[in-house]
């Protein structure tokens, strides 16, 4: 565990610059036997367990009531869309109205909530490239089932998420809903997407389609899979993308 | 002759921020660094037909890499030597069986030298002629590779590839020797991310063990929370959430992992995440390793104590994972990254898919791991281009480190041992001494 006597950050006394080398320095060997210096240095090793985690680390073992971000605002966007009146309302409808609650929930900040409209199996999938077409084994921007997806809202939610400092919102506006196949208990939707990204005092864009693989759950849904195809996915990425998009 | 003497800005514990800072200084690393030592230009697997090519930057110099039809990998500037525009407008893909400019038509074989330009006749008797060199594609001064692993030098002068490299080549023989076939081929998916800060700030970030618990706290202690949780239910969680909780290890431990520090500013920082687990997948993998080498190489190759090994000053090699990040500086306050990652041929697929849980969750634009070093190095350069102070502190463990034929082991794991001797290679460079 760490303490604060052990990591306590002192400056060395300032020294005045100066060549002297304090450790000695071997006699010059032959580049094989140099070789074999390093070699031998690559033997052995540590490994740093997850249960050395437990207690403070890092800047809350300096300073355990340092926040860096501000208290979130009092006054939030309401918790959720309501559901449509009717319960009758046709399936494109009560679609469309899970699509909009998504974004709601993503745009005020609502992790949870969002986590829990996936399905306990539920997957977020942004595939790299547009003709990858398992979430498992390829190479993805994001690849979370629910456990990682608790993680990323741990992250972003804890008090020492550096990135989450500055000023940051988004605002995504869904349109184009196509309903591409319906079965008794799922539906499969494709929708465009447009994402609006304030941080600092700039804006990102970012634009593409969605496809859910949605259950039927009464007469809402869970998701099952949302795939994510970023039209600028492999464009060079000004920052990077902290959560959902 | 530079208005800034280079000299006085670096001394052996400290350096001053106009190294990070000032567009005089980066326009001399353009010209001594970039534009003199090997660059990686990308792996021999990206082009593997004749006319495939893939365009990147060597400094400021547009550049293209080729296969030709003599299955020879090519680098030439990607520049039509009439009137000067690019021939490849896209990042990759197959050119056919040659360049065509696509202002007047100049054609070129896919070794640079011209093919055709159309109505020939309008040259005779200028001193423009078809054996004239000045009609070909001008190739880089030197081409080499390693491993599968293309470099090219826009000098003739200057070490060969493997004495560049140096020690450092241990990069591409850890990468390789954990395949059963003693290589690698590279999965065709690059993630390219801007940092808004100097390049240096991401090689020292690379080897600097004091900052994962700080910076990383979130993402591990996050990731430690919820691997706790399903070791709990299974009594097992996936390497992968390790990956992500050993960023939050406590300061103390952090101090026990190693840097080596190489003369020309290469360095490894030891391993950390206990890669070789005893599940049956790395199991299956070791026999596999062990019948195409022998059993006490297969030991060697698997127990090589590394993280990632840092080719200074512009890439950053993760063998046992098979990944790597490349930089293209584009100003003091700016620079590109680029992402690769690699398999490896022959070994079995679940090998290649924890590694590739590394890629997605630290590597991916959706990094959980690099959205925190690239605030901190934004936040950093904008803090060196204060006055609020002139200096950059390299003091800890100054002078507590180990030198043995002029390579830099530190003690603790927590030493600026990185950062001095990286400075050590950047004077000489930029004085041109190295």
């Amino acid at each position: 565990m760490a303490t604060k006597k052990k990591v306590a950050v002192t400056k060395p006394a300032a020294k005045k610059a100066s060549t002297k080398k304090t450790v000695p320095t071997k006699a010059a060997a032959t580049p094989r036997a140099a070789a074999k210096r390093v070699e031998r240095a690559l033997l052995g090793g540590v490994t740093l367990l997850a249960s050395e985690t437990q207690g403070r680390t890092g800047a809350q073992a300096i300073a355990p009531d340092h926040s860096p971000r501000a208290k979130p605002a009092a006054v939030r966007a309401p918790r959720s869309v309501s559901a449509p009146a009717k319960s009758a309302a046709g399936l494109k409808e009560r679609v469309e109205q899970f699509l909009f609650r998504q974004s709601e929930l993503l745009d005020n900040k609502h992790w949870q909530d969002y986590i829990d409209l996936f399905t306990e199996d539920g997957v977020y999938w942004m595939p790299a490239l547009p003709e990858q077409t398992e979430w498992e084994g390829t190479a993805s921007i994001f690849a979370e089932d629910k456990m990682l997806m608790q993680v990323r809202m741990g992250r972003v939610t804890h008090p020492n998420a550096w990135s989450q400092a500055p000023m940051w919102a988004t605002n995504h506006l869904v349109g184009n809903i196509v309903i591409e196949k319906e079965t008794a208990k799922e539906v499969v939707v494709r929708s465009r997407f447009h994402m609006m990204e304030l941080r600092r005092d700039s804006v990102r864009h970012f634009g593409g389609t969605y496809r859910h693989t949605l259950v039927k759950k009464g007469s809402g849904f869970r998701i099952r899979l949302q795939r994510v195809d970023l039209f600028n996915g492999q464009a060079a990425y000004d920052y990077v993308l902290q959560i959902w998009v | 002759m530079p208005s800034i003497d280079i000299a006085k800005l670096v001394e052996p514990d400290r350096v001053h921020r106009l190294a990070y800072t000032s567009q005089e200084i980066f326009d001399i690393e353009v010209e001594n660094i970039f534009e003199k030592i090997w660059v990686y230009c990308g792996h021999e697997s990206q082009v593997k037909n004749p006319g495939d090519y893939h365009t990147l930057q060597i400094g400021r110099q547009p550049m293209v890499m080729v296969r030709g039809k003599d299955r020879q990998v090519r680098v030439l500037y990607n520049r039509c030597p009439h009137r000067g525009v690019e021939l490849c407008g896209n990042q990759r893909g197959n050119t056919g069986s040659n360049f065509v400019c696509s202002y007047h038509a100049w054609s070129f074989h896919l070794d640079g030298k011209l093919e055709a330009i159309p109505l020939m006749k309008g040259y005779d008797g200028t001193r423009l002629t078809r054996d004239n060199p000045d009609c070909d594609m001008k190739s880089a001064a030197r081409v080499d590779s390693y491993r599968g692993f293309v470099f090219a030098s826009l000098s003739n002068a200057g070490p060969t590839l493997s004495e560049f490299l140096g020690e450092a080549r241990i990069a591409f023989d850890d990468m390789c020797d954990r395949s059963p076939a003693g290589e690698v081929e590279v999965v065709p998916v690059c993630h390219r991310v801007i940092q808004h800060s100097n390049w240096k700030f991401f090689m020292e970030n690379q080897l600097d063990a004091l900052h994962p618990s700080v910076t990383h706290q979130s993402t591990g202690v996050a990731a430690g929370v919820i691997e706790k949780e399903i070791a709990a239910k299974t009594g097992h969680a996936p390497l992968h959430y390790h990956y992500l909780s050993a960023f939050a290890t406590p300061f103390d431990k952090w101090d026990t992992v190693q840097t080596i520090n190489f003369p020309r500013g290469h360095g490894i920082l030891k391993a950390y995440m206990g890669l070789r687990p005893q599940d049956p997948d790395t199991k299956a993998y070791e026999r596999l390793m062990e019948k195409a080498y022998g059993k006490e190489k297969m030991e060697e190759y698997l127990s090589r104590s590394i993280h990632h090994v840092l080719v200074y000053p512009y890439l950053s090699v993760q063998s046992p994972l098979q990944q790597l990040r490349c930089l293209r500086p584009l100003g003091p306050n700016k620079t590109l990254s680029e992402i690769w990652h690699f398999r490896l041929k022959g070994a079995p697929e679940a090998i290649y898919r924890r590694s590739l849980w590394y890629f997605n969750l630290v590597n991916s634009p959706a990094t959980m791991i690099n959205a925190d070093d690239l605030e901190n190095w934004t936040k950093g350069q904008w803090g060196l281009e204060s006055k609020g102070g002139d200096w950059v502190s390299f003091h800890r463990d100054y002078g507590r480190d180990t030198i043995e034929n002029g390579v830099t082991y530190s003690n603790k794991g927590t030493s600026e041992a990185v950062m001095r001797s990286q400075f050590q290679a950047w004077t000489k460079y930029m004085q041109g001494s190295l």
